[in-house]
């Protein structure tokens, strides 16, 4: 089959088979994966779960895992990270994502208010090391808050698909029951798996925040178990806290999930320019990234100086850059940049 | 900059502040643009590749009914046109990086490949940084004749200088080939300016490119119409043909007509954004023409809004001209533009006249512009 494909891109050549077979069906492709919306259901307020059947190249996630999905939006296209929130099965050629609508998000909001049936994304395989274990220990504990829920929701599923027999508890924080989506299937799962403990915590109700007694009264065999923490930084914090000074850090799993950066002020130099591949790194002085990587001794790749002839374009891995021709920042991950015409504001890593 | 070259009216004189006057009416004009890109572009350069694809598949099929003249002359068309739209709507202005902003991986100026012999990552060498940033610089702009011809007053006559339009017709015939060799600067090799060890890496390239370009087109698709082998070679030979012939017409048209100014180092040295500008407008010159064939051409027949913002995509150009132009008459600068054919017919009178002794050549009076440069801190007391 691969040798097949080889020869007939001989044919195509230079341009890769996918580039012809995609104007025909968007999901006809041979190398790249993409997957195609089948159900939108806009269950709860804010938020949207988006039924995807990926193309053939699919091999499954863990559950844990994310993927990244790319959509286009007045003609550019965007990726975000979302974790499956369904079972991860093998057999289940299927990915459900939550997606809850941020208030500056680019992309939630794209989905929320735009997403149909039939509507074609791009999909990366599934990755990260924020999974389940195999073999399965015998006690987790699982924590999230807000739209951290979906990775552990699909740990909470698929253990409950497995017929689980350990102890599980389940602790998740969220404003208000209103917002809280997957709340039936959470009702569900409780109902039919007695080992299972699943409670809520509505914030917007006065239920209080992480601590220790909440942590004690959920889940009292904590340090025997292996615990999955995902939510915003301020939950994250409370965790780690108290499994640092209990000594349970290493049994402890967290996966930060980041909103993309808020703009930052422009106009003072501050934080720190890494240079990913040479590992070089430098405080940022506020000159154009190409005059910084430079000045570290490095000699990366350049033409013009000028922003017309691309010779010096990289990828910023991480962190905010600012276009000092248009004045424009922007700060999505894995982008790549002109280094002679962009200036780092803040942190910033850079695949140099 | 200073350029001794005269208008009818005498030079034009262009005073540090109306350079950077306009200058910052142009930045004003690519800004408009920027911020406006969207949807409407993004549609515009995948109805363009639709096509390519489309005449490309047809040209292949149609080679399968190539013993039928009809048929052979409608493969051949259709091969060119995939090719001419390949090479110039689609891969000279991705990998100017025109669409980089659209963020897809296949429109990357970074990741494009075309269908030309040349690699594309040394054509964004010779074409994107040497050609537009020191455009008609001599010395320094290497498209001034790329090497073989003479095209302008300021290169030197030599004997060898005869075969001028002999050279530049094996040009046009082999334009991808020369495309090609234009980054290995092989004159300067001749000369001994240049060793072979430093362009190992480019003929390593080079090799690659051109091999699977030479085995799809000559080797594999004759082969796969069996009976039909020297039939579809042919046809594939023809549309190269066409293709090399229509990009080196349109190219040629862009620099080297009548009008056009060429500049030396000592002039452009610490140039501003503002004379940069000017010397782009100087430097190049327009086709006049209908939609089809701007498209046909990559919009290079709008070469003087292509120099002056090589990044925005060209569909942009046509609703830029107007503006541009309305800038040049305002400052009094020449908007250098004709027909395709006196463009043509232009470009091939220098050709022929520049292969000439200089004594034996009237000296062209070609209407000039004189740049007052800024002071510069290290010019004080020179």
């Amino acid at each position: 089959m691969v040798d097949l494909i080889n020869l007939v891109q001989t044919l195509t050549t230079p341009h890769p088979l996918d580039r012809y077979l995609e104007l025909i069906r968007p999901t006809l492709t041979t190398r790249v994966m993409r997957a195609e919306i089948i159900h939108v259901r806009r269950s709860v307020l804010g938020s949207v779960t988006l039924t995807l059947r990926p193309t053939r190249q699919w091999t499954g996630h863990a559950p844990g895992q994310y993927v990244q999905i790319g959509v286009v939006i007045d003609g550019v296209r965007h990726t975000r990270c979302y974790s499956p929130v369904n079972v991860a099965s093998r057999r289940d050629r299927h990915i459900q994502l939550t997606v809850k609508a941020h208030p500056d998000g680019l992309v939630s909001q794209y989905l929320y208010h735009r997403a149909l049936p039939g509507m074609v994304v791009d999909l990366t395989p599934a990755a990260g090391v924020f999974q389940l274990p195999e073999p399965r220990p015998e006690r987790i504990l699982l924590i999230s808050g807000g739209s951290g829920i979906t990775p552990v929701l699909s740990m909470l599923r698929t253990l409950a698909d497995e017929g689980y027999p350990g102890e599980v508890a389940f602790l998740h924080y969220a404003k208000s029951p209103e917002v809280q989506p997957h709340r039936p299937e959470l009702a569900e799962i409780e109902r039919a798996h007695q080992n299972f403990r699943i409670e809520s915590r509505y914030t917007s109700y006065g239920s209080g925040y992480f601590d220790y007694d909440e942590l004690e009264r959920v889940a009292p065999w904590f340090a025997d178990a292996q615990t999955f923490v995902c939510g915003p930084p301020g939950l994250m914090d409370a965790v780690r806290k108290i499994f640092e000074a209990e000594q349970l850090a290493d049994r402890l799993h967290a996966e930060e999930f980041t909103l993309s950066a808020a703009p930052v002020a422009v106009g003072e130099a501050f934080g720190t320019v890494r240079f990913a591949a040479s590992g070089a790194s430098a405080q940022n002085n506020g000159a154009v990234l190409l005059e910084q990587a430079e000045a570290a001794g490095l000699t990366p790749e350049y033409g013009c100086r000028m922003g017309i002839c691309f010779s010096c374009t990289a990828v910023r891995r991480t962190g905010c850059t600012r276009n000092v021709r248009t004045g424009d920042t922007d700060s999505d991950p894995d982008q790549p940049i002109q280094l002679c015409i962009s200036a780092p504001v803040g942190d910033v890593e850079i695949d140099i | 900059m200073t350029i001794l070259t005269e208008t009818k009216d005498g030079p034009l004189v262009l005073t540090p502040d109306q350079v950077e006057e306009l200058g910052r009416q142009l930045d004003e004009l690519r800004a408009k643009v920027v911020a406006d890109l969207g949807d409407r572009d993004r549609e515009y350069i995948y109805s363009i590749i639709k096509a390519q694809r489309g005449f490309e598949v047809a040209g292949r099929g149609l080679m399968y009914l190539g013993f039928l003249p009809p048929f052979w002359l409608a493969a051949v068309a259709a091969l060119s046109v995939s090719k001419i739209l390949d090479n110039m709507e689609i891969g000279h202005n991705v990998m100017h990086g025109q669409y980089d902003w659209m963020r897809e991986p296949d429109l990357n100026s970074r990741e494009f490949e075309w269908d030309n012999v040349c690699p594309g990552d040394q054509w964004r060498h010779s074409h994107n940084y040497m050609h537009h940033t020191y455009t008609n610089i001599h010395n320094k702009d290497r498209d001034i004749g790329y090497g073989i011809l003479r095209v302008d007053e300021g290169q030197q006559w030599n004997p060898l200088r005869l075969g001028n339009p002999l050279y530049a017709f094996g040009l046009m015939v082999l334009f991808e080939w020369g495309v090609m060799g234009h980054d290995l600067e092989i004159e300067n090799i001749v000369r001994g300016k240049r060793k072979w060890a430093d362009v190992k890496k480019l003929l390593s390239g080079q090799w690659r490119k051109a091999s699977r370009q030479v085995l799809k087109d000559y080797v594999v698709f004759p082969a796969l119409s069996g009976p039909l082998f020297l039939s579809t070679l042919a046809g594939n030979v023809t549309a190269n043909l066409v293709r090399n012939v229509w990009s080196f017409s349109i190219i040629f048209c862009g620099h080297f007509p009548t009008g056009v100014q060429t500049f030396t180092e000592e002039e452009t040295e610490f140039e501003t954004r503002g004379e940069w500008y000017v010397r782009q407008m100087l430097g190049s010159a327009n086709i006049t023409g209908g939609r089809l064939f701007h498209i046909m051409s990559g919009n290079l027949s709008h070469q003087i809004e292509h120099h002056l913002f090589p990044d925005l995509p060209a569909n942009r150009y046509p609703e830029l001209a107007p503006e541009v132009r309305a800038l040049c008459e305002k400052y009094g600068l020449p908007y250098n533009t004709g027909s395709f054919s006196k463009q043509i017919g232009s470009v091939w009178g220098k050709l022929f006249k520049l292969a000439l002794p200089p004594f034996l050549v009237r000296k062209e009076s070609a209407p000039g512009v004189i740049v007052m440069r800024q002071q510069q801190p290290t010019e004080v007391g020179v």
